[in-house]
C-alpha cells in the first residue's frame, strides 16, 4: 500500500464535533486539535493519478541522456570508434563539411523535398479523408484504394515511380508526399468517423447549412485526430527522404550518406544520421506545440 | 383558442431503440407549457425525437406540424467543447447582432462575464444553463426539452426550475418538457400529458389555484391522478 506520510494518524470517531452539542464540545476542542495537528487531519492521502505540471524543455531529457551515454562510451573506449564514431567526431566532421559548402547544399535540397512532401501530403490527406470520411460512397471508393497503397511498401513502388515520373524531383517528392499522405488520411478519416453523434444531432436541430456543419462541428472535432496524423506524417516525410535519396540522386542528405558509404566514411554517414535525428525530433516538437496551442479546450491527463 | 403551434395526428413509430408510438394525437397551443410524463420505455423520448425530426431511421406514419423556429435542450448540455461559451450560445444563429444577443442570453441565465470560458470550466448545472441560453437566443416558437434536469443534483434542479419558469414567462415559447418526475411536471407545466406504451393515456390541466391551501389540495389531487396513470400506488409514492 502506498502512503504519502510515514505518520498517518486516523482520528477516532466522531471526526467532526457535533454542532448541536456545542457547549460541551468547546472545552474539548483544543485538546482535539493538539492531538491531531491540522496537517495530519486529512489522512486519506488521495493518490494523484494525473502527471503534475510540465517542465519546460523536459522533452530534451531522453535525447540528452542518450548523448551522455554515447559520449561516455566513446571517451572510455567502451564504444569502438570504428563501429560508431564519437559525438564530437560528428560535430567536427559537420563543421568541415560546412566549410566545404557541401553540407548546407545537401541539407537545403532535403529540406525542400521534405517541405514539399509535407505540404502536398497534408492537403491531399485532409481532402481525401473528408471525401472518404463524410460520405459513404466516398468511403467505398477511396478507403479500399488507400489500404491497397498501405500494403505496398514505398521501396517496392519506386521502380514504377521512376518509370512514370522519371528520375527527377517529381518522383522524389511523390514518394515523400505518399509517406505523409497515408498517416494523415488514416487518422483524419478515423477522427471524422468518430465525431460524436450527439454533436451531429445538435447541429441538425439548429437547422444549419452543411458548410457550417463542416466548419463548426466536423473540422474542430476531427482536429485532434488530424494533428496526430500530422505527427506521423512528418516522420513519414523523413523516412521517405531516406529511402528516395538512395536512388538516382546527386544531392540531399541521403545522397551524402550513400556516397560516404561507398568510401567507408563512417564520420560523414554519422553526420547524415544525426541530421535526420535532429530534424525529426524538432519537427515533432513543432507539431506538438501546434497541438497544445490549438487544443486548449481539452482537459487531458497531460494538462 | 388560437391555432396550435404543434399538431400531431396518428403518429406511429416502430422499431426504434427507445420505444414505440401507437398512434399519438397531440396539439400544443402557442406559449403553452406541456409536460410529457411517462415511465422508461413509454415512448416519450421517441415522441420528442419525432417532433424534432431527429429519428431518421425510424419507421412509421402520421402527421407532424411544427414551427420552423424550434430549439431542443437535451439531457446532457451538448456544448461543443472547442467553442467558448458565447460561441456555443450563438452557434448556428445567423443574425447581425448575434454576439450581442448571445451576451444577453448568457446574462439571462446568470452567466454574464463567462462569455470566454471553455465548457470544461463549468459545472453540470452551469453547462445546462448555457444550453438553455443557446436554445432561447433563437427565440423559438417551440422549445423541446428531453429530461433537461435529469442529470442535475436536487438543489441545482430547484434553481433550474425557477430559471425555466422565469425565462419561459419572458420568451413565452410553447414548451414540451419530457420528464419522469411527477412533481416537476406539476410545478412547471400548464398541462400534463401521460404517455404509456406509446399512447396518450391522460391529458390533465395543471391548473393550480392562487390560494395556498387550495393549491396544496389541487397539487395532491393531480399528483395522485398522475401516479395512478403511471402505475404507482400512493402508498409506494409516499414511501
Amino acid at each position: 500500500m502506498t502512503v504519502r506520510s510515514a505518520e498517518i494518524l486516523r482520528p477516532p470517531f466522531p471526526i467532526a464535533p457535533n454542532p448541536l452539542a456545542k457547549n460541551s464540545r468547546e472545552e474539548q476542542a483544543p485538546s482535539f486539535v493538539a492531538e491531531f495537528p491540522s496537517t495530519q487531519l486529512l489522512v486519506r492521502g488521495t493518490r494523484r493519478l494525473g502527471m503534475g505540471d510540465a517542465v519546460s524543455y523536459g522533452w530534451l531529457l531522453g535525447p540528452a541522456l542518450l548523448l551522455v551515454y554515447w559520449s561516455l562510451g566513446s571517451a572510455t573506449g567502451f564504444i569502438d570508434g570504428r563501429i560508431l564514431p564519437a559525438p564530437w567526431v560528428a560535430v567536427t566532421t559537420g563543421v568541415d563539411l560546412i566549410e566545404q559548402g557541401r553540407l548546407q547544399q545537401h541539407l537545403l535540397v532535403s529540406l525542400l523535398r521534405a517541405a514539399q512532401g509535407i505540404a502536398f501530403g497534408t492537403v491531399a490527406g485532409v481532402l481525401v479523408a473528408l471525401l472518404s470520411g463524410l460520405s459513404l460512397l466516398g468511403g467505398y471508393i477511396f478507403d479500399g484504394i488507400i489500404q491497397v497503397k498501405r500494403a505496398v511498401p514505398a521501396l517496392a513502388l519506386i521502380p514504377f515511380f521512376i518509370l512514370w515520373f522519371g528520375i527527377g524531383e517529381v518522383m522524389k517528392v511523390t514518394v515523400v508526399t505518399l509517406g505523409v499522405f497515408i498517416p494523415i488520411y488514416i487518422h483524419t478519416h478515423n477522427a471524422l468517423r468518430s465525431i460524436d453523434i450527439k454533436h451531429v444531432e445538435l447541429a441538425e436541430t439548429m437547422g444549419i447549412r452543411y458548410s457550417q456543419f463542416i466548419r463548426h462541428v466536423v473540422l474542430p472535432g476531427a482536429l485532434p485526430g488530424f494533428l496526430l496524423g500530422l505527427r506521423f506524417g512528418v516522420m513519414g516525410a523523413w523516412l521517405g527522404l531516406v529511402v528516395v535519396e538512395q536512388f538516382n540522386t546527386t544531392s540531399g542528405i541521403g545522397y551524402m550518406i550513400n556516397l560516404a558509404r561507398n568510401y567507408a566514411q563512417a564520420d560523414v554517414m554519422l553526420v547524415g544520421l544525426v541530421l535526420y535525428a535532429v530534424f525529426g525530433l524538432l519537427s515533432d516538437r513543432l507539431v506538438r506545440s501546434i497541438e497544445s496551442r490549438s487544443l486548449t479546450w481539452r482537459r487531458t491527463l497531460a494538462q | 383558442m388560437s391555432a396550435p403551434v404543434v399538431r400531431i395526428r396518428g403518429l406511429v413509430r416502430r422499431f426504434t431503440l427507445k420505444g414505440v408510438l401507437n398512434g399519438v394525437d397531440l396539439d400544443i397551443a402557442p406559449g403553452e407549457f406541456v409536460a410529457l410524463l411517462g415511465r422508461s420505455g413509454s415512448g416519450k423520448s421517441t415522441l420528442l425525437r419525432a417532433i424534432a425530426d431527429l429519428d431518421h431511421e425510424a419507421q412509421g406514419s402520421g402527421e407532424i406540424y411544427v414551427p420552423q423556429r424550434l430549439s431542443v435542450v437535451f439531457q446532457d448540455a451538448r456544448l461543443l467543447p472547442w467553442k467558448r461559451l458565447l460561441d456555443n450560445v450563438i452557434f448556428g444563429l445567423e443574425a447581425p447582432d448575434a454576439r450581442e444577443r448571445g451576451r444577453r442570453a448568457l446574462e439571462e441565465v446568470g452567466l454574464a462575464g463567462r462569455e470566454q470560458s471553455w465548457p470544461y470550466e463549468l459545472s453540470g448545472g452551469e453547462q445546462q444553463r448555457v444550453a438553455l441560453a443557446r436554445s432561447l437566443v433563437r427565440e423559438p416558437e417551440l422549445l423541446l426539452a428531453d429530461e433537461p434536469f435529469g442529470a442535475l443534483d436536487a438543489l441545482t434542479r430547484i434553481k433550474m426550475h425557477a430559471l425555466v419558469q422565469r425565462l419561459s414567462a419572458i420568451h413565452n415559447p410553447a414548451v414540451l418538457l419530457v420528464t419522469h418526475d411527477v412533481d416537476e411536471a406539476i410545478k412547471l407545466a400548464d398541462r400534463i400529458v401521460v404517455l404509456d406504451d406509446g399512447a396518450i393515456v391522460a391529458d390533465i390541466a395543471a391548473d393550480l389555484p392562487e390560494d395556498p391551501i387550495a393549491h396544496l389540495e389541487r397539487t395532491a389531487e393531480i399528483r395522485a391522478l398522475l401516479l395512478g396513470h403511471l402505475g404507482v400506488r400512493e402508498a409506494e409514492a409516499v414511501d
